[in-house]
């Protein structure tokens, strides 16, 4: 399957479990440079696909790439093009802040010499440089998410997956990684991210909802919200979920 | 009869102080909302409540009796659910609730018409042969919740009970806690989402180990001094990183669909308008707005880090 420049594409993608249809032909395209939004009922199907988008799933039909890779023959090319963060930060909590640092360097196949070098930049960065040498696990949960962040960076992906990035986050460590996400953004990165907060939802330039392994909704969050004529993206997420539900 | 009441609690973990002297009371048969990010001490606080925890200094006490000391009575009157809820993953759905009957000595028969009022308002009934481990996020909350209801408590006590749930099992959950308001249950709930804390009777924002606030929603909202404009905006980043050089950055606060400005020096809307004008494109504009909680929890945020 041809990329056609765009970082994702999907089509007609569809993952069998015995008899259940998880993910039921769905087709999609993430522009480079966008924040796509991967909404969703619990169950409809958004992990399933991430893990096939991320090489970890192969599907039953249907096609995908990722940065332009065939998630079927090119899965060792995605993973070293995806950078992948998850609600529960994957830090070592035991390793001091530069000691996770260093790790995934060497997990991402970097030379010591960029380990050492993306350590100090990222120290920099982040204004961890006093920390650098604490357990991760006394840091706060803002700073651990801007960690765990940056360590999915490391390798410099194209293409940034982010599962419920901010869960357990305070709102001023939220808004704080909103802006960073932009800066991401600003420098041409792609981002894929779920969330059940429909405020933040808000913050993507497009969004797709899920529900039953089918994409039920799509499009950037003011036009939703006019098509479901809602105020706000709860509601837009409340009418498509349920409407859906009781077309059957 | 007070269900709970907290006096001045200490905690330490270490060098961590994880509460700093807090106190409140929750009244018979309200929901009562300990509203806060991780690590503001919210969990510390149930545990203590449930006396699965006890305080460095303070007292707590639970329908009028002191936890630390009846941890026996107060354990059969509060149905506790903790953040992570060990349901019996290869256990059914019945066969989760008759374990936790079980384990509460609820009599046999009493256990079968629990069931049926259980299934009646979680909606579980048609799934009571499933797997607990098969069941979608939205429904183990239910499952969860419904297991701690088996010994009928006075008062529950949820921890984050709609963590990592969809906005549609959100809603019908806060409807099974209203039934249960309805019902005379008094409830305690931590939750991260605010449109949730606005659903409570009564909330304490809680942050780094301090109350920040205590009363009902719109009662903490009509307190709050200030105006605040909200700014609708198509790129709110880059509206906000603007606003920064004008502004002090704890009058600003950033929104997915603007900024909102709060008027701490009562300069009024037009005169706001005037100041702003420079930085502001033509379709943005300052607009009279409604102050809501989460303006007035980051607003406290800040206050607090100043303190500090």
């Amino acid at each position: 399957m041809r990329s056609n420049g765009y970082a994702v594409e999907v089509e007609n993608l569809t993952r069998i479990f015995g008899d259940f249809k998880a993910v039921n032909d769905i087709s999609f395209q993430v522009e480079k440079g966008e924040i796509f939004g991967f909404l969703g009922a619990n169950g409809a199907g958004k992990t399933t696909t991430i893990r096939m988008l991320c090489g970890l799933l192969l599907p039953s039909s249907g096609q995908a790439t990722v940065a332009g890779f065939d998630i079927y023959k090119e899965y060792e090319k995605i993973k070293q093009h995806i950078g992948y963060m998850s609600q529960k930060f994957s830090l070592y909590e035991d390793l001091t802040v530069r000691e996770n640092i260093e790790f995934y360097g060497g997990v991402y196949g970097l030379s010591r010499k960029e380990i050492s070098d993306r350590t100090k930049e990222l120290l920099d960065y982040l204004n961890l440089n006093q920390q650098a040498d604490h357990l991760t696990k006394s840091l706060p949960v803002g700073w651990k998410q801007r960690l765990a962040l940056s360590t999915a960076l490391l390798h410099n992906p194209p293409i940034i997956f982010l599962d419920e990035p901010t869960s357990g986050v305070d709102p001023v460590s939220r808004r704080n990684f909103w802006l960073l996400i932009y800066e991401l953004v600003e420098q041409g990165k792609t981002v894929f991210v779920t969330t059940h907060f429909m405020d933040e939802a808000e913050y993507c330039h497009r969004l797709s909802i899920m529900k039953d392994g089918r994409i039920e909704a799509m499009g950037k969050p003011r036009e939703l919200k006019i098509k479901y004529s809602a105020d706000n993206l709860n509601d837009v997420f409340l009418k498509a979920v349920q409407g859906g539900a009781a077309n059957e | 009869m007070i269900p709970i009441k907290v006096e001045n609690i200490h905690k330490n973990y270490g060098e961590i102080k994880a509460l700093k002297g807090v106190g409140f009371q929750v009244n018979e048969g309200e929901i009562f909302g300990l509203i806060g990010p991780d690590g503001a001490g919210k969990t510390t606080l149930m545990r203590m409540i449930v006396s699965l925890l006890f305080p460095d200094e303070g007292n707590i006490l639970f329908m009028d009796r002191d936890v630390v000391s009846n941890n026996a009575f107060v354990r059969s009157h509060v149905g506790y659910m903790p953040q992570r809820f060990s349901l019996y993953q290869d256990l059914s759905v019945e066969e989760n609730l008759l374990f936790f009957g079980d384990l509460f000595n609820v009599p046999k028969e009493k256990q079968h018409q629990r069931l049926e009022r259980l299934y009646n308002f979680s909606r579980l009934g048609p799934f009571k042969k499933r797997f607990a481990g098969a069941l979608s996020g939205g429904m183990k909350q239910k499952l969860a919740l419904s297991c701690m209801l088996m010994h009928e408590p006075e008062i529950m006590i949820l921890d984050e009970p709609t963590f990592g749930v969809d906005p549609v099992s959100r809603l019908e959950f806060w409807n099974i806690l209203g039934t249960l308001r309805d019902q005379g249950i008094t409830q305690v709930i931590t939750t991260p989402y605010m449109d949730e804390a606005a659903r409570c009777d009564r909330i304490a924002l809680i942050y780094a180990g301090n109350i920040l606030a205590l009363d009902a929603p719109d009662k903490i909202i009509a307190d709050f001094p200030y105006n605040i404009y909200k700014i609708a905006s198509e790129v709110p980043h880059i509206l906000f990183n603007n606003l920064k050089s004008v502004m002090e950055e704890k009058d600003i606060q950033l929104f997915a669909d603007g900024v909102h400005v709060i008027d701490r020096n009562k300069m009024g809307i037009n005169e706001m308008r005037n100041f702003l004008k420079a930085y502001l494109k033509d379709d943005e504009e300052p607009a009279q707005s409604n102050a809501n909680l989460e303006n007035i929890f980051l607003d406290l945020m800040h206050e607090q880090k100043e303190q500090v």
